[in-house]
């Protein structure tokens, strides 16, 4: 292929790719060489973590065209399973980056089926209706965990709800405490295997978009009616994006968990929902490398408005403000798009200069 | 309540006029057949007792005053809505137990009245969804870029290259459709119709905001389509000019009752056609 036919979104998806790759190698030499803050060093879980959440929502919400607010549901499905996988196999298997694989794909497996599951009702409504199901649904995840009871001993996993009845053989262990959570956990999560997880997702979405199915999600969103019209089937592949979407989340949450030495239901709250909605918003719809940035920037926020102590939400609150509202305004996207157009000017002369020098060589 | 009629429940009725079918077609199965089809919104009967027969290759009109029940018959059948009463013959094969998907590859075909394009994607993606079923490879495939993954893409654009020749549209290929001039966004739309394969192409006012060069234009094309694919064409038009020119067998809807049917000529003739149109002349 000649440099002329990469089309636009092919150009998109490599910078993306570039750019989470260079902020990678940038974050890790520093991180190695204890040149970061222990403030951001801590951070940088969490962070993929929350960029994997927002990239999956923007593929329910910029692709699929549909508003899910129980995102943080699917991400504590994600992390009580991938905790339980984790702890489970904390003896049969040695290795912990291996644990911690077979963890974030345990959570995104059990994310996906609560998907599918949810998906049966909820992607026949549209709209805000669906919005308002999701955020049902999201809701009764965080209740069903607060008051899970699961335990694991010679016999195999236990599992009770309300009350613990599990009775667990000596030796057994009880591994989600109901309200409690699950404590004691390993922290195996790194900061390589989050950088995975981001690269992976995204090559997920971006080979999905540029593939016959991701265009009939994008074709849902568009034109629901021409869609079906050509031939497209409207459950079929909402079901796709969405359960996609899902299973991203339940590998962000096991990542997420897996950082922390505790797990609670009250982590994954509706507050959370609504942050991954944030970031996709302010990101732009669509827009992964957006979202990614946007994730990485309101994460770090409110840890660096520590310095205004008791105003530190009200300041994160008042920056969020001030960007959306900069975000939409024509006048500072004209000046950035001036600012980037005089870039590439600078750049063609440049090139031109150095090709016409070859030529007269 | 809802009742679909099946084939043998239905009494036979006199079949309607296939003087109109062209000589070459009545010798085959026609592409479409209705019989008594009819659809009620709660006490209002929107369509009633539309009898149509259109053959294998014939382009077809279906005229009418605003608000006679044109579109609600494509809806119909493309079962956008399902029909009260009635049957739908696609090829000789009964449609009632069909969705707008399985009516879609089936063979039927349609563009829209208010232009429904999807406008965020590229003209190439517009056209390449309309052969989303003649593409094989699943969602897997897709991400994991299979050697089936290329292949199928590289026939698929090369096919779509192929029908936006028809309309000279290659250039436009990379465009948003959204950013595309309106007599463009309508042409797009035909061709992402044909690019699902149909038996019978269903268009709905073609030439509407069209000038009449473009009309014009868009009249040969018609008639190439029909050559080139060997399909059939079912059009509901206001442009007379257009009509009468390219069409076969003409169908007069008034009221969602057929006024009239016959070649171009006659329709032109018929007394109740005028009427509908222009309004009964006073009693001195």
């Amino acid at each position: 292929m000649t440099v002329k036919r990469i089309s636009k979104n092919t150009r998109t998806t490599f910078i993306t790719y570039g750019f989470v790759a260079a902020a990678f190698a940038v974050l890790q030499v520093l991180n190695s060489s204890g040149d970061l803050s222990p403030l951001l060093s801590g951070m940088l879980i969490p962070i993929c973590a929350w960029v994997v959440m927002a990239i999956s929502l923007n593929l329910t919400v910029g692709i699929l065209g549909e508003l899910s607010l129980g995102h943080a549901g699917f991400m504590s499905v994600g992390a009580f399973m991938g905790t339980t996988a984790a702890i489970a196999l904390q003896r049969s298997v040695e290795s912990a980056p291996l644990r911690l694989a077979i963890a974030i794909v345990v959570g995104a497996v059990f994310a996906a089926i609560v998907g599918f599951l949810i998906g049966i009702p909820v992607l026949r409504l549209n709209g805000d209706y669906l919005a308002i199901v999701t955020l049902a649904f999201g809701e009764i995840i965080k209740s069903i965990f607060t008051n899970l009871y699961v335990g694991i001993d010679e016999r195999g996993f236990h599992m009770s709800l309300l009350k613990d009845r599990t009775d667990l053989l000596p030796g057994g262990k009880l591994i989600i405490a109901g309200p409690m959570g699950i404590g004691g956990v390993e922290r195996i999560s790194t900061f390589i295997a989050g950088f995975v997880l981001i690269m992976i997702c995204l090559i997920v979405i971006f080979n999905l978009v540029n593939s016959r199915a991701g265009r009939a999600i994008m074709a849902l969103r568009d034109n629901r009616i021409a869609a079906e019209s050509v031939g497209i089937s409207v459950t079929k592949y909402k079901m796709m994006a969405f359960v996609t979407s899902a299973a991203m989340a339940g590998g962000a949450g096991a990542l997420f968990a897996l950082n922390y030495s505790t797990v609670v239901a009250n982590k994954f709250d509706f507050n959370n929902s609504i942050l991954v909605l944030v970031f996709v918003v302010l990101g732009g719809l669509g827009n992964m490398l957006g979202s990614i940035i946007a994730a990485a920037a309101l994460t770090i926020l409110p840890e660096a408005l520590r310095q205004f102590a008791d105003y530190r939400m009200l300041v994160y609150a008042i920056v969020l403000i001030l960007v959306m509202l900069g975000t939409n305004n024509p006048q500072i996207k004209n000046a950035f798009a001036t600012c980037f157009d005089w870039l590439k000017g600078v750049f063609r002369k440049q090139s031109a200069k150095v090709s016409g020098e070859r030529k007269e060589v | 309540m809802a009742k679909i009629f099946s084939k043998n429940e239905s009494p036979l009725v006199p079949m309607p006029s296939e003087a109109y079918i062209p000589q070459r077609d009545l010798n085959k199965t026609p592409v479409l057949e209705c019989r008594r089809l009819g659809i009620n919104f709660g006490g209002l009967v929107a369509v009633d007792d539309f009898n149509l027969i259109i053959g294998r290759t014939e382009i077809a009109g279906l005229i009418g005053p605003n608000g006679a029940g044109k579109t609600t018959v494509f809806n119909l059948l493309t079962k956008v809505y399902q029909p009260t009463k009635g049957t739908i013959l696609l090829n000789g094969q009964d449609t009632h137990d069909m969705n707008t998907v399985q009516v879609c590859k089936a063979g039927i075909a349609r563009t829209f009245q208010n232009i429904r394009l999807f406008n965020n994607l590229s003209v190439e993606d517009n056209v390449k969804l309309g052969m989303h079923n003649s593409i094989q490879y699943g969602m897997v495939r897709g991400i994991f870029r299979l050697p089936s993954y290329w292949r199928q893409e590289k026939s698929a654009h090369e096919r779509a290259m192929e029908l936006l020749s028809i309309f000279n549209m290659e250039d436009m290929a990379n465009t948003k459709a959204g950013s595309l001039p309106y007599g463009a966004q309508r042409r797009l739309e035909i061709v992402r119709a044909l690019a699902t394969n149909p038996c019978l192409l269903l268009l709905d006012e073609p030439a509407a905001g069209m000038n009449p060069s473009e009309t014009a234009e868009l009249m040969e094309n018609i008639v190439k389509i029909r050559d080139t694919f060997q399909i059939a064409i079912l059009l509901i038009e206001h442009d007379m000019n257009l009509v009468m020119n390219i069409c076969e067998g003409i169908c007069v809807l008034n009221f969602g009752r057929i006024i009239a049917k016959g070649s171009p000529e006659d329709i032109q003739a018929n007394p109740a056609v005028i009427e509908a149109y222009l309004g009964k002349k006073k009693e001195a």
